[in-house]
């Protein structure tokens, strides 16, 4: 059994399957700790469940237990080791999928996504939510472009390849438009006129 | 090589003069606003009225000849104030004929904090007023991975004190406000991937003072709320990339719950948690002589006539040609 500590859980992946624990962070306080843990466990092992009846590849839910869940382990490679043009673009199919049924999964990463049988898989659900507008789209793509940039060197092209397979399965331009002005809001200047 | 570096992107005025090794002084002359926030004709008008006091004061420590080159702020700001610190630092450049150099201000931050610090390939936190950044490092450039979808923290921090009638700046009174802090009132906490989200949380805050929620309290919920995001997304970038240190940098960082907070987040998952000395957190004339040196040093000068201030110059538009 390998035990991985991820950005929030400790994962245990076991031959088949794999347990995802919430421990106790120390340094926050244990109230917004346990609000914390409690929600991020509920809406995952919830919409792990909505995007695959979606037609969005995710493991199985096998049981939650508290700040544990358990869960089919899928066999295949982090999409971070084999990142390219062609896997980029699936992903935006898939974010599109998502996108149409107002899934917004909240931390697309390429630590968060499994290849296995060439389909691409969707993990760690814990900041996903349901709504239907534009700007939390925006801010998903955005999450997954700035991840790109951190590791790897063609990020543009990736990025090129994503907004194809975006558009392909019917994600709209108006999130793409959002995109940009979600971009530009990273400009230091408007945010000091905001200090007012 | 000694280097005068100016610095004046916002609230502050600062030079500073260093060496390879040494940081030899710093002279302060803050612009602190009379009542609200930062007005930028306010901020500039200060500058442009205490700039000439804060050149001769150094002058007065350090010999002019001795010094070799001026770095000064070039960008991001706010542009009246960086017109102020360009200006002046051109004219001593042409006066004492010594080279120029424009610098980065974020850049500056990140890289006064690994000079002061044993950090080598670190995932940098950048929380100051305008700006909050999950900065690493990529090859030859800084790569920005996480950033505020909205208001920069220590902007946010401000605008709660203020509301509560605090004056500005209002991060150190907010500090010491929370420390008696006791009731946790929870608070909108809003982290996206590696992005993070503010204006909900200081619109709830500021609700939570109106509905006569002890100021202690308010101090306290709105920290516990905001570092915890904050730390939570440097644990994520530590994480993602595989990293094993942590830099916390910029005006905020000068925050000891803060620092706390990350100082456990990196024990727990065995990484190293680095922050150079209150001083040199907040802006500062050393951070921007430190970083002119090292650029100088690896070929870059700026001519007088490509000097030109760049209110929002981004730190990944710079090439790192340093280890
Ligand atoms: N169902 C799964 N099958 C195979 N590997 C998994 C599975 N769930 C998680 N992992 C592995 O564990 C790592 C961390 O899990 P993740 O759910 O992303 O936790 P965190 O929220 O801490 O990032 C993933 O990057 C992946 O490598
Ligand atoms: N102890 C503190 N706790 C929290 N915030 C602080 C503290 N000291 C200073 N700050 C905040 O730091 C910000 C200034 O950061 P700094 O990096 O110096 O400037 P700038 O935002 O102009 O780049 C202000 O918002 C101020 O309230
Ligand atoms: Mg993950
Ligand atoms: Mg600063």
């Amino acid at each position: 059994m390998k035990v991985y500590l991820g950005g929030e859980a400790e994962v245990r992946i076991h031959e088949n399957e794999v347990e995802k624990i919430r421990r106790q962070k120390r340094y926050r306080i244990l109230e917004l700790d346990e609000i914390l843990r409690k929600s991020r466990t509920k809406t995952e092992a919830k919409i792990i469940s909505i995007a695959r009846r979606n037609g969005v590849p995710t493991p199985l839910i096998l049981d939650v237990d508290g700040d544990k869940i358990v869960m089919e382990r899928i066999k295949g490679e982090p999409v971070k080791m084999v990142m390219n043009t062609e896997v980029s673009r699936e992903i935006g199919r898939m974010v599109a999928k998502l996108h149409r049924k107002g899934i917004i999964h909240g931390d697309i990463t390429p630590m968060n996504l499994i290849l296995s049988d060439n389909r691409i898989f969707f993990i760690d659900f814990g900041l996903s939510f349901i709504e239907d507008r534009v700007e939390p789209k925006g801010v998903d793509l955005h999450v997954y472009f700035e991840s790109l940039k951190a590791s790897f060197d063609n990020w543009r092209e990736l990025r090129e390849a994503f907004i194809e397979g975006y558009r392909e399965y019917g994600g709209t331009e108006d999130v793409l438009i959002r995109l940009q002005q979600i971009e530009e809001r990273g400009r230091y200047i408007e945010r000091v006129e905001q200090t007012g | 090589m000694i280097v005068l570096g100016i610095e004046g992107t916002a609230w502050s005025l600062s030079a500073g003069v260093v060496d390879e090794n040494n940081i030899i002084l710093i002279e302060n002359n803050p612009y602190i606003p009379r009542e609200g926030g930062i007005h930028p004709r306010e901020a500039s008008q200060h500058h442009s009225d205490s700039i000439p006091d804060l050149i001769s004061k150094v002058f007065s420590n350090v010999s002019p000849e001795e010094v070799d080159l001026i770095a000064f702020s070039q960008g991001p700001g706010m542009g009246p104030c960086l017109r102020i610190v360009a200006t002046a630092a051109r004219l001593i450049s042409l006066k004492l004929k010594k080279p120029l150099v424009g610098v980065n201000h974020c850049l500056a931050h990140v890289e006064v904090g690994r000079w002061r610090t044993q950090a080598e390939n670190p995932v940098v936190l950048y929380v100051s007023g305008g700006n909050t950044q999950i900065i690493a490092r990529r090859g030859n450039y800084y790569r920005v991975f996480g950033e505020t979808l909205d208001i920069g923290i220590g902007n946010g921090i401000d605008k709660l004190a203020r509301h509560m009638g605090l004056k500005h700046p209002g991060g150190p009174r907010i500090e010491k406000l929370a420390e008696s802090g006791r009731e946790y009132h929870e608070l909108p906490y809003v982290v996206k991937g590696m992005d993070l989200s503010f204006s909900g949380l200081v619109t709830a805050a500021q609700r939570l003072y109106d509905n006569k929620v002890r100021m202690e309290d308010v101090a306290f919920s709105f920290q516990e709320t905001a570092f915890a995001m904050l730390t939570e997304v440097t644990e994520r970038a530590l994480a993602y990339l595989n990293l094993d240190e942590a830099l916390l940098v910029g005006g905020v960082g000068a925050n000891k719950r803060l620092q706390g907070m990350l100082r456990t987040m990196c024990k727990d998952r065995n990484a190293k948690f680095f922050c150079p000395p209150n001083e040199l957190m907040g802006d500062n004339g050393a951070m921007i002589a430190y970083t002119g040196l090292l650029m100088y040093r690896h070929g870059y000068e700026t001519r007088v006539e490509d000097s030109a201030v760049k209110p929002d110059f981004r730190i990944e538009d710079v090439e790192v040609r340093w280890d």
